[in-house]
């Protein structure tokens, strides 16, 4: 496969300008990309940091992913018992504090982040009723925020998407203001796959620092173990917050 | 429009992982009083028209048949909501 | 972690049972044959007490303890070379034997069937088999880090296949998803013969580093037992409420689930909680509870240790109180381990309980007693030899003979019959059979099941479904890793019981070769009906002789694997469904090889390894016209190493981007299904292998015949590719090339079809019944 990179990269010491971001990666009990994350952070040039859900020590990270899974089973709403962790208020604090902590909520990250208020609407199972895991070609709206800056606005890029409940909904006013504020991070391109509502696959706060999305941008780093297609577009999201860190677009 | 509503259950002696994880939170924001939890399922059907005695029967059976699974469920209620 | 013990039984103990010998047991109820009660009460000296009654019962049923087919068996571990044994760490009789990888590292992998409880309750009975096999894997020390799921189901247009496909599918998913863990393949296969009796199959895989690895054996005497994980209930004990006789008159026991329920975040949670107590060497012996429960773990832990344990079982947490103790002991509760923790490890245990939330209980210790005591509030109601119950059982030798039937079957051959006659030739024709072929039930696109399932989850999944193999990576610093393949042919193995076994090793082998892993290891899941037919007896033993000659031939051990019997509806068996899985392995999952041509590919030369015979008996296309008679494709393993050799250095050597096997549906379904990986067309043309073989375009597309694969070879390689086959002395044949413009995959000569066309008639299926 002479035309792939190399599979391997050695992470251990990343030796960029941006080294020495330390981003945590919190883990809830059912809790199941946190490797993945971890792993994506490394790739990226950073410090991940693990994040334990009962702990209340933020340990001075720069970032914070909340990674996917099915925390809690997701028995009685995705991320409805998860958002009460102890972890989860300190996050909530920091990134609505003035230093405005960058977050990404992927996949339940994203579940837990709407069901603690950091970000609008809610979401629930998919329309066709089935968990579906497939690549997925989406549109970056939104290439003003910590976690997207490292796209082209209208870059259509290709992710793993993977989940159950990953209907986005919301009223038509909230709809309508995320559209006016330009806070639709990521839109389905060609197929709306879960029945979301205008297509929406990530959206941010007004201030740009907390992004969720239902895709895993954490399964495309590394070419051969993502999706058929490039495989590595997932990457800039990482490496995006490192930007943003060191002052740069944000 | 009238409504049949209709109330669905595991089987007592089926294990509820849904009941035990919410079990487990209570205690954690403080709500110490109850000892156990089970989460069930509520069917909501709307009739056209009056609820007949044939109707409800109808709705009987098809909790029986397809809104539940007597494998593992019970249809606990049954009952006529009007609005 | 205590607990009010609520109810009060009339507790059958050994003392009681000295002095009533005449007492009515419920032996037979319990499934317990005249002879096997008359041993257990010489090996004890007297009657069982309840309690005792109910583990032997369960221990010494067919399903935990092989006794119809434990004789047989015996060659897996006989037929073995040093050679074979170089690298098996453990093998056969632990929860799941154990392969040296080198680094340090080391795999274990098992398949295991979870057939019954799929078809009462297709949901909850497929989850709680990924559950159980899951468990089997972290109790050797391993994390696990893959699952893959053979599976076969009735007619595809049958109206209970709605129920049961919809429920299997979902329930891996549900289950397998929330843990964490990618699927990476397995198959599906549409048959009548499977209608009552669907058979759901599922593998695990973990890998550990050598210093992690952990035994079922309670050694260390003074070391605490320990049940942690779910609490225990009624699930599974259906048939066992005759022991009700233990409770007293006015309690009626509670009513017994019929279905166990699974709970994947409890099995998550467990599985991170163990794995923490491994990194911190805080367990000596471990021990998954599954089928018989305590009865199983505690005999298998003593009497694989220094000998002897004492167990409260008062000490257990239960989640109905009403649960008589033999009922404690038979309990099938899912999500529970068992574990043996030295005195000053006690405290560091209970922290790793406490961080993950995890229930847990003290039930006794391990002695130097030779003996399994088990009381009731301090009442003796257990004493045996737990070698006894754990591996003393029963052992048949069932009678079997080849039914008369067989001949009549195989004289039957496809070109023989009516349904042989008037086979597609033309051009036209031989197009509709390809689309007829690749839209049909068994070679369709899957992809309706495999998007139900995660396959990226851990970031080190590099091929899965619909690739030959699924490949995983182990070590991200060298990308040490493994490749995984499931095979099986009940119509194959119905026609020749000997050679279809082989044939579904033959086949699995060579999809891990395909893939550029290096066979290691076997595991293998043999589904049959009733051993108490001697046909099917016979189907039995000629499937493990053949297996295990075949194993030895290719020089791969079997590690593990289960034996699922009494398929059958009626009198009426399933196909002898012999499933095997091997595992290969990789010094770096980057050298894997995809099952197609990427666009890149274009103008890369097209080769066919392997000649092509006229053997169509039990193919696929002979299935379409309905036809099942004759013999199957002649097994030849010596070649099929040659082709593994060479797909494997060719793969290490970079002088193949694309390879995929031959099997089922043959070159017809092997070209298309190439092309349909990534889309990317083909020009190829049969004359040079209608010349050289002597077969007419019908053989050469449909034949099933084995050791054959298809690779692509960049030009550059092909004077080294040419080189290498040829001294090998293994034939080739020039098929054709890539060809990334056309959008079509064109048989020169008879016909072109379009990916479009192809696309269609292959992903229309799945969805057409299952919406």
């Amino acid at each position: 496969m002479s035309t792939e990179l190399p599979l391997i990269g050695d992470y251990s010491t990343p030796n960029t300008e941006l080294s020495g971001a330390r981003i945590g990666v919190v883990t809830f009990p059912g809790t199941l990309d946190d490797r993945d994350a971890a792993r994506a952070v490394r790739a990226a040039g950073a410090e991940a940091v693990s994040l334990w859900h009962a702990d209340t020590d933020l340990q001075d990270v720069d970032a914070v992913v909340i990674p996917g899974g099915f925390s809690y089973g997701d028995y009685l709403r995705a991320g409805a018992i998860s958002r009460f962790a102890p972890m989860m208020s300190k996050i909530a604090d920091a990134a609505n504090s003035d230093a405005k902590l960058p977050v990404l909520g992927i996949c339940n990250g994203f579940q837990i982040l709407t069901e603690s208020h950091l970000l609008p609407g809610s979401m629930i199972k998919n329309d066709h009723l089935k968990f579906i895991c497939r690549d997925q070609l989406l549109r970056v709206e939104n290439n003003q925020t910590a976690w997207t800056n490292g796209f082209e606005a209208g870059q259509e890029i290709t992710i793993v998407l993977k989940n159950q409940d990953g209907q986005y909904v919301a009223d038509d006013k909230v709809l309508d203001e995320l559209e006016a504020e330009n806070r639709i991070a990521f839109s389905y391109v060609g197929w709306n796959p879960n029945g979301s509502r205008r297509s929406i696959a990530g959206v941010s706060n007004k201030a740009g620092n907390v992004v969720g999305l239902m895709p895993h941008p954490e399964h495309a780093i590394e070419v051969g173990f993502g999706p058929d297609a490039r495989g590595t577009d997932g990457l800039s999201f990482f490496t995006s917050v490192l930007t943003h860190l060191v002052g740069g677009k944000k | 429009m009238p409504r049949i509503v209709v109330d669905v259950m595991l089987k007592p002696e089926i294990l509820d992982p849904q009941g035990k994880a919410i079990a487990g939170a209570l205690p954690r924001l403080g709500f110490t009083s109850f000892e156990a939890v089970r989460q069930g399922k509520r069917f909501e059907l709307t009739v056209d028209g009056e609820v007949t005695e044939e109707i409800l029967a109808q709705a009987r059976e098809a909790a029986e048949t397809l809104l539940s699974n007597p494998v593992i469920e019970d249809v606990v209620n049954v009952e006529v909501v009007e609005d | 972690m205590s607990q009010e013990v609520t109810k009060e039984f009339n507790i059958d103990t050994v003392d009681n049972a000295a002095g009533t010998p005449d007492v009515e047991l419920p032996w037979a109820e319990l499934g317990l044959k005249d002879n096997e009660f008359a041993e257990i009460v010489k090996i004890l000296g007297r009657r069982p007490t309840a309690a005792e009654l109910a583990m032997y019962s369960v221990m010494w049923s067919e399903h935990c303890s092989y006794k119809s087919t434990k004789n047989h068996l015996r060659q897996f571990g006989q037929k073995v070379t040093p050679e074979m044994k170089k690298d098996l760490m453990v093998g056969m009789g632990e929860n799941a034997g154990v392969t040296d990888l080198g680094d340090g590292w080391a795999v274990t992998f098992k398949i295991e069937s979870h057939n019954s409880p799929s078809y009462v309750e297709p949901y909850q009975g497929a989850a709680t088999g990924i559950g159980g096999i899951v468990r089997d894997i972290i109790s050797m020390g391993a994390r696990p880090i893959a699952v893959m799921d053979p599976l076969r189901f009735g007619a595809i247009d049958h109206e209970d296949s709605q129920r049961v496909v919809h429920g299997v599918v979902s329930g891996i998913g549900g289950y397998g998803n929330s843990l964490g863990l990618p699927n990476i393949g397995g198959e599906t296969v549409f048959d009548p013969i499977y209608q009552g009796n669907p058979l759901v199959n599922a593998l695990a895989v973990g890998a550990l580093r050598h210093e992690d690895l952990r035994l079922a054996n309670a050694s260390g005497v003074g070391n605490k037992v320990v049940l942690f994980g779910a609490r225990t209930g009624g699930d599974g004990i259906g048939g066992a409420s005759v022991l009700a006789s233990e409770s007293f008159d006015d309690t009626k026991p509670s009513k017994r689930p019929a279905v166990q329920v699974g709970d994947p975040f409890a099995e998550k949670v467990l599985i991170e909680c163990c794995l923490e107590l491994f990194k911190a060497s805080l367990v000596e012996g471990i021990q998954d509870l599954g089928a018989a429960g305590i009865s199983c773990a505690t005999s298998e832990l003593a009497s694989n240790g220094e000998g002897g344990m004492q167990v409260e079982l008062t000490d257990v947490l239960l989640r109905d109180s009403t649960l008589t103790p033999g009922e404690i002991l038979m309990s099938e509760s899912q999500e529970r381990m068992m574990a043996v923790v030295t005195p000053e490890n006690v405290e560091a245990f209970e922290a790793v309980m406490a961080k993950w939330n995890v229930e847990y209980s003290w039930l006794g210790e391990v002695t130097d007693t030779d003996r399994l005591i088990i009381t009731w509030k301090g009442e003796v109601i257990v004493d045996v030899d737990p070698k006894t119950v754990a591996h003393d059982g029963p052992v048949y030798d069932r009678p079997y003979a080849r039914p008369e039937w067989q001949d009549a079957l195989q004289a039957d051959t496809f070109k023989s019959s009516d349904a042989g006659k008037n086979l597609p030739a033309t051009g036209e024709e031989l197009k509709a059979a390809v689309l007829e072929l690749i839209a049909s039930p068994n070679m369709c696109d899957k992809s309706w099941i495999t998007n139900q399932y995660d396959r990226y989850v851990g970031g080190n999944t590099a091929l899965a479904a619909p690739d030959d193999s699924g490949v995983v990576r182990i070590d991200e610093s060298t990308g040490l890793g493994v490749a995984i393949a499931t095979d099986a042919n009940g119509r194959y193995t119905y026609l020749d019981p000997y050679a279809g076994a082989q044939l579904a090793l033959a086949e699995s082998y060579r999809n891990v070769a395909t893939s550029g892993a290096i066979p290691a290891a076997v595991s293998d899941c043999l589904n049959y009906g009733s051993p108490e037919d001697p046909a099917v007896m016979w189907q039995l033993a000629e499937g493990i002789r053949g297996l295990s000659d075949a194993c030895m031939e290719l020089g791969v051990p079997v590690t593990g694997g289960n034996v699922s019997l009494y398929n059958q509806t009626g009198d009426k068996p399933i196909h002898p469904t012999p499933v095997v899985a091997t595992l290969g392995k990789f010094d770096d999952v980057a050298r894997r090889t995809p099952s197609g041509w990427r666009e890149e590919a274009d103008g890369q030369a097209i080769y066919l390894i392997g000649t092509t015979k006229d053997e169509l008996d039990g193919s696929e296309f002979a299935n379409l016209r309905g036809h099942l008679g004759g013999v199957p494709p002649v097994v030849d393993l010596a070649a099929e190493k040659e082709l593994g050799a060479i797909l494997i250095n060719a793969s290490r050597d970079g002088m193949i981007d694309a390879a995929h096997d031959l099997s089922e549906g043959g070159l017809a379904a092997a070209l298309s299904e190439m092309v349909l990986r990534f889309g990317v067309g083909a020009r190829v043309a049969l004359n040079e292998i209608r010349d050289r073989d002597g077969v007419d375009s019908f053989t050469a597309l449909f034949s099933e015949t084995q050791a054959r694969a298809i690779v692509a070879v960049p030009r550059s390689e092909e004077v080294r590719f040419n080189d290498m086959t040829s001294a090998r002395g293994v034939t080739v044949a020039r098929l054709g090339i890539v060809d990334a413009q056309s959008g079509s995959l064109e048989v020169q000569g008879e016909f072109t079809v379009s990916v479009e066309e192809l696309r269609e008639a292959n992903e229309g299926t799945m969805k057409k019944y299952f919406g």
